[in-house]
């Protein structure tokens, strides 16, 4: 192959250049009877292993047993097509050369029926999925020649599949929450009174929990009301500014039933519990039928409430 | 309560992380064998089944008993599903002994499962619907409050839930089961861990599981090896929205537990109950749940936990097993605690089996704290 010489300014000391050593074509290599069998068996999709005098199987096949120096016999064995894996490198960043475009791992792969290991490329996609043990099995090129690179890589089992789950659907309030929404939308808390046992309910329902009778008596609420014990929470939330953030058990003023909001305006571990609150509404443009008009419930700044 | 029912095999899972070697009907499946293998039985001996799940949303498995039926050997067999959130494990053992107890059946296996690892259970409890909005606080969220109301009344030192996360950590140690194996816990390190939902730290709470326990019950007739026999069973429930309703002392607990009492000739449970395992996701449940089941007066459940009662040489051990604090497959969870019961009366606890226990009891919750299962358990015939 021509040479290309790089020359600046006349100095020989900056003289650079590229040069390839290739023989055109390639050389040329006989197999011999061991290592010729392999390859045909790869070329048909199938890996072999040779036996040795001491009934141990190579894979890949050797013409003579390392440990003995014997030949070895003429006796070959399918294995695989499955293995596992012993050990392994990453490689981050693919050479050309390499058999994969994409990060992979050179790995030992000891193949079901095999004595010995086998070095090939494992496409795992994430080093964080390869570990002593991983089960793996070839991955065919469609178009054979009887080559290593038969197998393009090996790829893990297959042990895990995701399985989506999506339901859509309309939802209707129903007329209990759609009534108790139609204050929340102008800023009011409507509530219900039980004619059995007088228990006053927030949101507002249609019916006695306790009592199992038929509520008719709508009261409205004030949007003050008492914290009677909250939590700091510490795990974040879409709806919370930051964490810690309070979330808070609060009593509305006139009912019976304490209903769970966030607290703001007050740093988390100044939060009592008897300490009066607020709700904080979202601007009259912006409010909708939504509890998402409230934005949390702020300290007051009147005295604690007895528990 | 009917005919005479008996725990004749007990089976689970190692409880752990993430079981990736097998499907969820392979790991209900290791339990249910285990205890057929107990009960020295094989699947042609078993009348019907009986699955607990808590819900479905959380591995997104609908109907998970249709699919696991071939896997429990309930072709041809009365099989059903039961489902009471996290007090499930419980009322699928409960459920089977009333078939047990009623005449219907000789022998019936139950299960209980969750795979953690692939269940998205925090996502599947805050869903968003329109028109709400609601909190991600997850179960810790839920119940912090109310451990917080528990300190306010009861005046009870900071430090007594770091006292129960040690003592079922210490237990777990003992139990081959257990998934949480912390050598050398102590209330050090439990104190330097994060406050996740203030006044819960990390380490006061239980952990995520994948595993699954079964039982083999069986009528008087029917018995086969060590029997375990069924004292009394109970179930309630309460709304979770009901104005006046204790969340800190449950109406339906406290009824539960006398009701069970009642059946079992239980008159003080601290003195007549050998051992208890109880349901305690979170440390502080311990006190709280003693004076709900009557082991101590209202306000005095923190000092029984501080004396050390309750620990595995204390005259009233609870959960000798590391309890749901060290293992945590949420839907087996309660059926774990009622098959602990069994086996200590059996005397299979292993190392952490308690000298002479002749009465144990079982308990689940679930909800938010509204729905209760229990059952005691004893090793002579009632």
């Amino acid at each position: 192959m021509p040479s290309e010489v790089t020359a600046s300014s006349g100095s020989t000391e900056d003289l650079v250049a590229d040069h390839v050593l290739e023989f055109p074509g390639g050389y040329t290599r006989t197999t011999g009877p061991v290592i010729g069998r392999f390859l045909t068996e790869l070329r048909d999709g199938r890996i072999v292993g040779v036996r040795t005098a001491d009934g141990r199987t190579l894979v890949p096949p050797l013409e003579y047993d390392p440990q003995t120096g014997e030949a070895v016999t003429g006796e070959f064995t399918e294995v695989g097509p499955a293995g596992t894996v012993e050990s392994w490198s990453w490689v981050n960043e693919p050479r050309a050369a390499h058999p994969l475009d994409r990060p992979f791992a050179w790995a030992l792969i000891r193949l079901d029926g095999a004595d010995t290991s086998l070095v090939h490329a494992v496409d795992a996609g994430d080093a964080r999925a390869m570990r002593p043990g991983l089960r793996v099995r070839p991955r065919w090129k469609t178009s054979r020649s009887g080559h290593i690179t038969d197998i393009e890589s090996f790829v893990p089992e297959v042990t895990k599949i995701v399985s989506p789950v999506r339901m859509e659907y309309r939802v209707r309030p129903g007329r209990a929450l759609a009534r108790f929404l139609e204050g929340v939308a102008r800023g009011v808390f409507l509530g219900c009174r039980c004619g059995s046992c007088h228990k006053v309910y927030v949101p507002y329902r249609l019916s006695c929990p306790q009592c199992g009778v038929a509520i008719s008596e709508e009261v409205e609420l004030p949007d003050t009301g008492t914290i009677t014990t909250f939590a700091i929470n510490n795990l974040p939330d879409p709806r919370a500014p930051q964490v810690p953030f309070v979330s808070a058990y609060i009593l509305l003023d006139g009912s019976d039933i304490p209903m769970i909001a966030l607290v703001g305006d007050v740093p988390a571990h100044e939060v009592r519990q008897g300490m009066r609150v607020r709700a904080v509404w979202v601007p009259e443009e912006e409010r909708t039928a939504s509890m998402s008009n409230i934005k949390w419930f702020a300290p007051t700044g009147e005295p604690d409430a007895e528990l | 309560m009917g005919n005479r029912c008996a725990v004749i095999g007990v089976g689970q899972t190692h409880y752990t992380t993430k079981r990736r070697d097998v499907s969820i009907a392979g790991l209900v499946r290791e339990a249910a064998v285990r205890a057929l293998e107990d009960a020295g039985l094989t699947w042609k001996d078993i009348d019907a089944v009986v699955v607990g799940k808590a819900p479905d949303l959380f591995e997104g498995v609908m109907m998970p008993e249709a699919y696991l039926a071939d896997a429990l050997g309930a072709a041809g067999k009365p099989m059903m599903r039961v489902h009471t959130a996290g007090s499930v494990g419980g009322s699928t053992a409960l459920v089977g002994a009333s078939l047990i107890q009623g005449g219907v059946h000789d022998r019936v296996l139950v299960v209980a499962f969750e795979k953690q690892s692939e269940s998205n259970a925090t996502w599947a409890l805050s869903t968003h619907l329109p028109f709400n909005a609601s909190l991600v606080v997850g179960a810790g969220g839920y119940f912090a409050p109310h451990i917080r109301e528990y300190m306010r009344r009861s005046g009870a030192p900071d430090h007594i839930g770091t006292l129960v996360a040690v003592k079922d950590r210490q237990n777990a140690l003992k139990n081959p089961y257990a998934h949480l194996k912390i050598p050398g816990i102590s209330r050090e390190m439990v104190e330097s861990t994060p406050m996740l939902w203030e006044p819960i730290r990390y380490l006061e709470t239980c952990p995520s599981s994948d595993g699954a326990c079964a039982m083999v019950l069986s009528s008087e007739r029917a018995v086969t090896g060590t029997p375990a026999w069924v004292l009394g069973t109970a179930m309630r429930s309460e709304p979770i929205f009901r104005a006046g309703r204790d969340t800190v002392n449950p109406q339906g607990g406290k009824d539960c537990a006398a009701d069970v009492y009642r059946q079992a000739g239980i008159a003080d449970p601290r003195r007549d109950i050998d051992v208890a395992e109880v349901y305690v996701p979170f440390s502080w449940y311990e006190p709280m749940w003693l004076e709900n089941l009557g082991f101590a007066a209202e306000g005095e459940g923190w000092k029984l936990t501080e004396s050390g009662a309750t620990a595995l040489d204390g005259d009233i051990p609870w959960n000798a097993s590391g309890g749901v604090l060290s293992s945590n497959p949420i839907g087996a969870s309660g059926l774990i605690r009622f098959a602990e019961a069994a086996l200590q009366v059996r005397g299979m606890a292993g190392e952490h089996q308690v000298d002479g226990a002749r009465r144990a009891l079982g308990h689940a919750y679930g909800g938010g704290a509204q729905f209760f299962a229990m059952w005691m358990v004893g090793s002579d015939k009632p």
